[in-house]
């Protein structure tokens, strides 16, 4: 177990240089870029050249790249152009927020997805299971953006029962907790769409083993074979996925960000990559990869906790 | 954007019992009887099938030109006889963009799960029946791709070279290849020690003739109904990438943009973002149908 | 004798999309207390509808549509769900075929043991784990408390099935149903499990319904037999008498188109069942085996429903033709014997070969030491000869096959084709010429044609590779080649699901054939075919290998197939031969113990064969255990302690007849112990 986390941390490792020097390598290849940037479109070329030596941009990438991997490590990421603050007091924060409602929404999606898709899945092709399917299947079928049209028609439009827009401010009419409920619905509904699924296939699968059948014949009740015997080989295959979700519930925020205008680490990339704002682009994509990475091994090491077969 | 990664179980690879949809009449056979198996399938194949109608025939369908602006109708922007769904805030016919912006979604999507097929089958093959350091090479060089959160490797590629069609095509071929490489790496390797492989080795058959001859054809299966599945994720990409304005460069006409335009009226004018959303769900909504419907009557056998 | 189980004219049906289809029809037989009762009948017969029946657990759209079944007395129809659960595990209990998959792979075996009594009545842990220990010892498991805490992927096969037969007995069930609880396991671990089923019977008195494809293990356990065929049952009685006097023609020919390990010459003709069951044999209003019967007449046979004829002594069988059928009783076995053993020239000379690999931890690094798969393998086959492998699963013979046909490569010694070196040239790498020589059939009818291709691709592309026929010629020959496995041209259009296993596997010998190549290694041809199919298989490579001069190396766990089929006998154990000599010589004694224990185990369908003794103790090791002595002294029954277990065997040799062995079987030993190359250079 020992070595086999150790291994993964230096493929995490690994994975995380290539990736990092891909995103260099791509954004600050041509190091005129950033000082024309800077300077504007009406700065003369010899402006350009001036504080590209300045900035010590003139020098070989590789050289350029592991000073500022050496800065990153410490927590520098360098200063960013558009506003003009340095990138980690910007990035921490709007992280923080996102992981928030990360975190509520994880908390909403998963016991919501693992309770309808085992519903679902221990009698597959009966009319809950069909019913599931078609709800869950229509789910993931709607964008976020198309399902916030949709929910702010309703309850904001309509009803006008909760906010439009969650800025996090106390000051904007709404209590906090309010602001929430447009985003983690949204995010829920399109997130849960694709995990419950999961966990209906999973469950189908393992309602058609023998063992399942083995358990019935013993004189178990249909319900304690469900939870005594179904329940945890169900959970094994999408375990890896639910806790994949993470990544997507990091980076992928960004469109309910947008929408709600919730300051978030989506919208941030967003905004960094509209405006070119390459030190916050590369710091963003660092963070996320590295949380993907870590989940992956979280999964991973999950996994074999919950699958005695696997042991390595 | 959540990402669809099923690995095939093994064992799952051969039922596609119905082979005799190699032949045309087999493969009409083959959609009457899904049509007649799945509701699901069926229903998800008309929606796709009326627009992709309406995408072709764009130019005869479109009651207005997709793009003419009159201020004039923006004082009654709502649907009316003239204007079935109404126009937008500049006065253009919303029927008339969602027609034309579906010919958009419906070029851009297919080419770019097309090429993320072609690319992900042929390295999916490569690694699979190869194995070894050329499988090692390409599994890895996959899961770097792979671990871009993939709206950011969007947004990299975007602030590095702009947007356009073909970026949009370029990024998305980039990060669905290696999940289909994936897909079709595990059907080789399932495949890959069936009698018949040995049997045609025995024969001396080359290594390019068993992957696409022999390994391939059976895994059109899961291939299919990932395409589809694809097509909506892809659709629902494009359309993301259009509301972050990101997307298609205007005035081309695109659901996702057009949603972004109207999205700060929504209170005065809903119809103008409610209805090119529920264009863009339909659309989605058919091409996952069909997917599950295609599933279901493969593994039905 | 108070009846345990009883259908009363069961009828079970099927509603599916294509309307109702008919499973079991006017089904009656009944078990007494503590009575064994074998079910036998191929697949597709019923046989596991009448398990699930039992249990009142059939799958959807499957239901009751005539009769009565009573457990104990009671229409099981009528019950409650509760009532149900309670005669499930706790009255009838069940044994699987697949035991691996019958046990639930994330829960201790104990877990899974204790379950049966707190479900059926036991509220104290302690007791039902103690219980559950005692069990565990009856199924005779090493370390029963240890074995509690493993789960199933940790222990083998055999061991698997111990703890579903202890789960099963926990309750003392009245009645235990039994699955094809052996196939899939090998013949010394079934014949271990035959026999403890056979003591547990008598240490508990539980009934036994038994179901089987295989008429050897059926007569092993049980005392009286039911013949199923499409749903029907067919014929009933006591074991002797069925297998002595089978009166249906179905039954007659399931028998007659077994091979047998005793007498019977070479490859004599089986008397295959012709024809496959067919959709509509089932809802048949006269006798369902009208359509493969030799004796059928329409106007008795098909035209009004057939009851039971009672032929006495507990003997029914259901069929209208029976005073003819014996009117014209053949001889059972018509056999052309061949003397065996001939010195026909050597195609393939294999010495010393050996086959490793290096297991690396899966992660990469880490050495977790070698495989040896195939030990100095000495081996010779020669031109119109059949040279037949045999052992259990794990003796390394699949991959001899493999070595040879070059789908692996050796390590050491050498396979030779006439002069060519073929040990470590791979097929990839042989010339065209070699390829075309050496063919290979394959197991697994459902995988060894591509389904994505039709059978004219099948053929004509290895008459395109092998013999460079242009593709009008190869399409030309495609139909010889099907005609030479009695198959019609028609065949070449079809896709390979549209074939039965049968009929593809017959297409796979059409295929080694085609390039007219001078050697074939078949890997298990026959066994995953039904009986009937596999005598007409069998039937057909006889004919095939007394037209040539092909020579055959026929891989097999079966024993009386190799009796039937071969020449020549190498019997495998832990990738070492261990026997090797003319088919006659090795059948007969002097035997290698190993030889003698895998006679003892194999199932024969013959009610007067002495009860096998005493089954072999332990597993096969491990192949990456270094065996300094002889490979099988870890489960001889006749080792010498401190000699067998730390000194190579010597080679005794009896003319060609040659076994390695410490005991003194009265043969020659060679003046300097080593491997059988030696001996064969000096003899050959």
């Amino acid at each position: 177990m020992l070595r086999y986390s150790a291994k993964q941390l230096l493929n995490m490792a690994l994975t995380l240089f290539a990736v990092s020097f891909l995103v260099f390598a791509l954004n600050e290849l041509s190091p005129g870029d950033v000082t024309r940037k800077i300077l504007g479109p009406y700065a003369s070329q010899s402006q350009v050249d001036h504080l590209t030596r300045e900035m010590g941009l003139d020098r070989p990438a590789i050289v350029r790249y592991f000073e500022y991997m050496g800065r990153a490590l410490t927590g520098d990421f360098g200063d960013s152009i558009y506003y003009r603050q340095p990138v980690s007091t910007l990035i921490w924060d709007r992280l923080g927020n996102t992981l928030l409602l990360a975190a509520i929404s994880f908390a909403v999606i998963v016991p919501l997805s693992v309770l309808l898709g085992v519903l679902a899945g221990m009698r597959e092709r009966g009319w809950f299971d069909r019913a599931v399917s078609v709800f869950s299947s229509m789910c993931a079928s709607i964008p976020e953006f198309a399902m916030g049209v949709f929910l702010l028609g309703i309850f904001v439009v309509w009803l006008g029962v909760l906010p439009g827009t969650s800025p996090l401010r106390a000051d904007s009419g709404w209590a906090i907790w309010m602001q929430f409920v447009l985003p983690v619905l949204v995010v829920t509904f399109y997130d849960a769409g694709y995990l419950i699924a999961m966990v209906r296939s999973s469950m189908v699968e393992v309602m058609r083993q023998p063992y399942i059948r083995t358990a019935l014949l013993k004189g178990n009740s249909f319900r304690n074979v469900v939870a005594k015997h179904a329940l945890r080989n169900a959970l094994i295959t999408p375990f890896t996925v639910i806790l994949l979700q993470l990544n997507y519930l990091v980076s992928g925020l960004v469109v309910v960000e947008t929408l709600f205008a919730y300051p978030g680490f989506g919208r941030l990339m967003l905004e960094a990559a509209l405006a070119k704002d390459i030190a916050v682009l590369e710091a963003g994509t660092l963070i996320a990869v590295s949380v993907t990475m870590l989940t992956q091994l979280f999964g991973d090491l999950g996994y074999m906790a919950l699958d005695p077969r696997i042991r390595v | 954007m959540t990402e669809i990664i099923h690995d095939v179980p093994a064992g799952r690879v051969g039922v596609i019992r119905d082979s005799a949809q190699s032949t045309p009449a087999g493969l009409f056979r083959r959609i009457y009887d899904i049509l007649t198996r799945s509701p699901i399938g069926t229903i998800g194949g008309a929606i796709l099938l009326t627009w992709t109608l309406l995408a072709i025939f764009a130019p005869w369908v479109a009651p207005y030109s997709p793009t003419k602006i009159d201020p004039e109708l923006i004082a009654d922007p709502y649907p009316s006889a003239q204007h079935w769904l109404g126009v937008d805030h500049l006065g253009r016919d919303i029927l008339s963009r969602l027609i034309w912006g579906a010919r958009t979604v419906l070029t851009v999507a297919p080419t770019a799960v097309l090429g993320a097929v072609i690319l992900g089958t042929f390295l999916g093959l490569l690694a699979g029946y190869r194995g070894g350091i050329v499988d090692a090479i390409i599994m890895r060089v996959g899961d770097t791709l792979l671990a871009f959160p993939k709206i950011i490797l969007y947004l990299i590629i975007i602030a590095k070279f702009g947007a356009s069609a073909f970026n949009i095509i370029a990024v998305i071929t980039l990060s669905s290849a290696p999940i289909i490489a994936r897909i079709v790496r595990g059907v080789t390797l399932d495949i890959k020690n069936r009698d018949y492989v040995a049997a045609a080795r025995m024969r001396g058959e080359s290594a390019l003739f068993i992957m696409f001859v022999e390994i391939l054809p059976n895994a059109r299966g899961p291939l299919i109904v990932d395409f589809f599945l694809r097509l909506g994720y892809t659709t629902i990409a494009i359309g993301v990438l259009g509301f972050l304005g990101v997307g298609l460069p205007p005035p081309t006409p695109d659901w996702g943009g057009m949603v972004k335009e109207a999205y700060g009226m929504i209170f005065v004018w809903p119809h103008m973002t409610i209805i090119p959303s529920l264009a863009i769900s339909s659309l989605v909504i058919g091409a996952n149908f069909l997917a599950t419907g295609l599933r279901e009557a493969s593994l039905d056998g | 004798m108070a009846e345990i189980l009883a259908f009363e004219h069961v009828s079970i049906a099927y509603d599916g999309r294509a309307g109702r289809q008919i499973i079991l029809n006017d089904v009656s037989f009944s078990i007494g207390a503590g009575e064994a009762l074998g079910l036998v009948g191929e697949s597709g017969c019923g046989k596991s509808t009448v398990a699930l029946a039992t249990m009142r657990y059939l799958p959807r759209g499957m239901s009751v549509i005539e009769g009565h079944i009573r457990v104990e007395g009671r229409d099981t129809a009528g019950l409650s769900d509760q009532e149900l659960s309670r005669i499930r595990g706790n009255r009838i209990a069940m044994v699987y075929q697949d035991p691996m998959s019958s046990l639930n792979p994330v829960m201790p075996i104990g877990k899974q043991l204790m379950e049966v009594p707190l479900l059926h009545g036991e509220t104290d842990e302690k007791a039902a784990f103690s219980r559950a220990v005692q069990m565990l010892e009856e199924v005779r498991l090493p370390a029963a408390e240890a074995m509690m805490e493993r789960y199933p992927h940790q222990l083998s096969g055999g061991q698997q099935q111990r703890v579903v037969i202890a789960m099963a007995l926990m309750a003392e069930p009245a009645l235990l149903i039994m699955d094809e609880p052996t196939t899939g396991l090998d013949v010394t671990i079934e014949a271990a499990i035959l026999e403890l089923v056979r003591d547990l019977r008598a240490k508990f008195g539980t009934a036994i319904l038994f179901i089987s494809h295989n008429l050897g293990t059926v007569a092993r356990i049980c005392d009286r037999i039911g013949v199923l065929y499409a749903g029907r049952m067919v014929e009933t009685g006591q074991i002797g008498t069925v297998f002595r006097g089978p009166a249906h023609p179905y039954t007659r020919g399931l028998l007659g188109a077994l091979p047998r390990l005793s007498g019977g010459g070479r490859r004599g003709k089986l008397r295959p069942i012709e024809g496959t069951i067919g959709a509509g044999d089932r809802s048949r209003i006269g006798c369902a085996f009208v359509p493969r019967c030799s004796f059928a007449v329409r106007h008795e046979c098909e035209e009004r429903p057939i009851a039971m004829v009672d032929l006495g002594g507990d003997h029914l069988a259901r069929c209208a033709r029976l005073d003819a059928i014996r009117a014209s009783v053949k001889d059972e076995h018509d056999t052309v014997a061949t003397a065996a053993g001939s010195n026909a020239p050597i195609v393939l000379r294999v010495r010393k070969l050996s086959k490793e690999y290096k297991l690396s931890s899966f992660f990469g690094g880490e050495k977790k030491g070698v495989v040896r798969a195939v030990t100095d393998v000495d081996l010779d086959a020669r031109a119109g000869e059949t040279l037949a492998i045999v052992g259990e699963s794990g003796c390394g013979k699949s991959t001899l096959a493999r070595i040879v046909s070059g789908l692996l490569a050796g390590t050491s010694g050498e396979v030779k084709l006439g002069e060519t070196d073929l040990t470590k040239l791979k097929v990839d790498d042989r010339p065209p010429e070699i390829r075309r020589q050496i063919q290979m059939v394959f197991q697994n009818p459902d995988s060894t044609l591509n389904p994505s291709h039709s059978i004219a691709y099948a053929l004509s592309r290895p008459l395109r590779m092998l013999r460079n026929l242009a593709s009008g010629d190869a399409k030309a020959e495609v139909s010889s080649l099907l005609a030479q496995v009695r198959l019609p041209a028609e065949m070449a259009e079809r896709m390979p699901h549209q074939l039965s296993g049968g009929q593809r596997q017959r297409v796979a010998i059409a295929r080694a054939l085609a390039g007219n190549p001078e050697l074939v290694v078949a890997d298990e041809p026959v066994s995953a075919l039904d009986v009937s199919v596999q005598a007409a298989i069998l039937n057909l490579l006889g004919e095939l290998l007394e037209q040539s001069q092909l020579g055959l190396v026929l891989i097999s766990h079966d024993l009386a197939l190799v009796r039937h089929m071969a020449d020549w006998v190498a019997v495998m154990y832990l990738g070492r031969v261990v026997e090797y000599g003319p088919v006659e010589q090795v059948f007969s004694p002097p035997f290698h113990p190993y030889t003698e224990a895998l006679l003892r185990a194999a199932p024969t369908p013959d009610p007067d064969a002495a009860p096998p003794s005493a089954a072999l103790e332990g597993m096969m090791p491990s192949p990456t255990e270094i065996i300094v002595g002889c490979a099988f002294a870890s489960r001889c029954p006749s080792r010498i302690a401190g000699l067998c277990d730390t000194t190579p065997p010597p080679v005794r040799q009896f003319g060609d007849h040659r076994i390695a062995c410490h005991l003194d079987l009265g043969g020659q030993v060679p003046v300097a112990p080593g491997g059988l190359t030696e001996m064969r250079s000096s003899t050959s």
